[in-house]
């Protein structure tokens, strides 16, 4: 017998009351243990899905299924599977940070020994113990986002939902957190991530959609999404001066200063030729580099092709 | 969720309200303690020796029933209305929301918290008043009573002004243009068959006549209106405030998309 998914999404439609539709009857579905990436432009309405599955927003139309329950019929059980980490931090800054877990904990019906034990668990996991008496502002802003992660798993949801949980940290921090991410992925928690870092989703989702003006206008796998690109841009770091005028066969070769050459390589080519050129012309490939994330090219080209 | 489970939800929202208000008590209990005991010594003892007795007791003894309920109404009210708010204002509101508690828990877990503030503040004015004269109570029933229904009731007002409030400002304009004047008005600091005929009728309208003079019958014994009638006032509009309450919550105005 199949799984049923952890997020089934059919036909949502928001149409808030100033008649902006942010959601036009998107249909999407997440399986269990998954790590699946909601991608986007601004008000393109990942947060109106988000909000949508936790409560916060009222639908206009479709269903959203929670493992299989009905926001609809027990809106309180889905709850209990999902842990959501917001976009905007909204915890009360003047409580204790160890107080916010504990009261959140009490929000789901969890005994207070147990809170206790996992509160003290994932401060300790998220660097924020020597951090548990002290009020929540006094935080710093990495801190304060894995407060956020902390409080959503404090239940222990089936299926977490990370808005942006990255925004504004530091990029050794950001490291940190996806391995935190990867590992309670790994335990079988779902998860769900919208982010601006294309680099970010590429590093951690099997799976993908992207949104556009409240319509789903991809959802694949990761690796399926990469292999469609058609072009990529490396970047060449050679040993010599280059010439002015530097070219090969069949590709596009940029040289962007004395040492830097920028070769575009389409889908089919292969690099070895390039090498081989460069060779010939007495030019040796010190190292080399994406020019951009492949992923943000793929982004860009789909999101401007429904912009149209 | 299951009992047990609503049951901790509930002490978890109490919990944090006591913690609220007592973390800042020279904000919150404070207050009501120095502006009785000014409202002590001046009405009761300075103004009050001059006015002599009022419905067969001293002046001071005939006001302090109205200064605790005074406290109680204000403190229960104001206790709901900033910490909803303030939820609101910082968006962990949002805590509660996402969680499967349900409605009516939220509600009771912030009308209790409010009904303990009241509490707790009617305690320490109660003490304060012994300080100024002799206290007896005619009726423990009608002062727990009356005590309990004014103090939720009030603490669904404010919550019924959080909801609405978009700033702080707006949680200050009820009680400083409409709860205050119906207080003072309310037959606090006089005896109703002081006022003449047609002002004595339309005070039979606001809603603190019924609750100060109830109280009054519970702590002295006398009354300006009847008590069945006051506790039948206090009773219905508690239970259109509640509907409400819970009306809004589950409707999701202003607190959902």
């Amino acid at each position: 017998m199949s799984m049923v998914p952890a997020l089934e999404i059919e036909n949502l439609s928001k149409t808030y009351p100033n008649e902006f539709q942010a959601l036009k009857g998107i249909s999407m579905s997440v399986q269990q243990g998954d790590f699946f990436a909601l991608l986007g432009p601004n008000g393109a309405g990942k947060s109106t899905t988000i909000g949508i599955i936790c409560s916060l927003v009222a639908k206009t139309g479709g269903a959203v299924r929670v493992h299989g329950v009905d926001i609809d019929i027990d809106f309180a059980l889905a709850k209990k599977y999902i842990g959501i980490v917001p976009q905007e931090f909204n915890f009360n800054v003047f409580e204790k940070t160890r107080d916010i877990l504990l009261t959140q904990a009490g929000y789901y019906g969890i005994p207070r020994h147990l809170a206790e034990e996992r509160a003290d668990a994932y401060l300790k996991k998220l660097g924020l113990w020597e951090k548990r008496d002290v009020p929540s502002r006094m935080l710093s802003g990495g801190m304060k986002r894995r407060l956020m992660i902390a409080r959503a798993l404090i239940h222990e949801p089936k299926l977490l939902i990370l808005d942006e949980p990255t925004a504004g940290v530091d990029i050794e921090m950001r490291r940190s957190m996806w391995d935190f991410l990867k590992e309670i992925n790994g335990k079988g928690t779902t998860i769900i991530l919208t982010t601006h870092y294309l680099e970010e989703a590429e590093a951690l989702c099997r799976n993908i959609a992207i949104i556009n003006h409240g319509e789903i206008v991809e959802n694949s796998s990761m690796k399926n999404l990469i292999r469609r690109l058609h072009k990529e841009v490396f970047i060449l770091d050679c040993a010599q001066d280059l010439p002015d005028e530097v070219s090969v066969e069949d590709f596009t070769v940029r040289r962007t200063d004395a040492h830097t050459l920028e070769v575009e390589v389409e889908k089919g080519q292969h690099l070895n030729k390039v090498f081989e050129a460069l060779s010939d012309q007495g030019i040796t490939v010190q190292s080399m580099r994406n020019r951009a994330n492949r992923l943000e090219e793929m982004f860009v080209n789909l999101v401007e092709g429904t912009a149209a | 969720m299951n009992w047990t489970e609503q049951y901790i939800a509930f002490m978890t929202i109490l919990r944090k309200e006591i913690r609220r208000y007592t973390r800042i008590w020279t904000q919150t209990l404070l207050p009501s303690a120095i502006t009785m005991s000014l409202y002590f010594v001046i009405f009761g003892t300075l103004v009050g020796s001059r006015i002599g007795e009022m419905g067969g007791f001293t002046y001071m003894q005939f006001v302090v029933p109205g200064l605790i309920m005074m406290a109680i109404v204000t403190n229960s009210y104001s206790n709901v209305v900033s910490s909803f708010f303030g939820s609101k204002f910082n968006n962990s509101i949002e805590e509660l929301l996402v969680s499967p508690t349900p409605n009516y828990i939220i509600l009771w877990g912030y009308i209790i918290g409010g009904v303990t503030r009241g509490l707790a503040v009617a305690v320490i004015v109660t003490c304060v008043a012994l300080f100024f004269t002799h206290l007896s109570i005619h009726s423990f029933p009608v002062v727990i009573g009356i005590v309990t229904m004014t103090s939720v009731l009030f603490a669904l007002a404010g919550f019924i002004n959080a909801v609405f409030a978009n700033s702080f400002d707006d949680i200050s304009i009820v009680p400083t243009f409409v709860l205050t004047p119906l207080i003072y008005l309310g037959g606090v600091f006089y005896s109703l068959d002081l006022l003449p005929e047609f002002w004595r009728n339309v005070s039979q309208l606001n809603p603190l006549v019924y609750v100060v003079n109830a109280f009054r019958y519970g702590v002295l014994g006398v009354s300006d209106v009847s008590i069945e009638f006051a506790f039948g006032m206090i009773a219905f509009f508690t239970i259109i405030a509640y509907a409400y309450c819970m009306y809004l919550l589950n409707s999701g105005t202003r607190l959902r998309q």
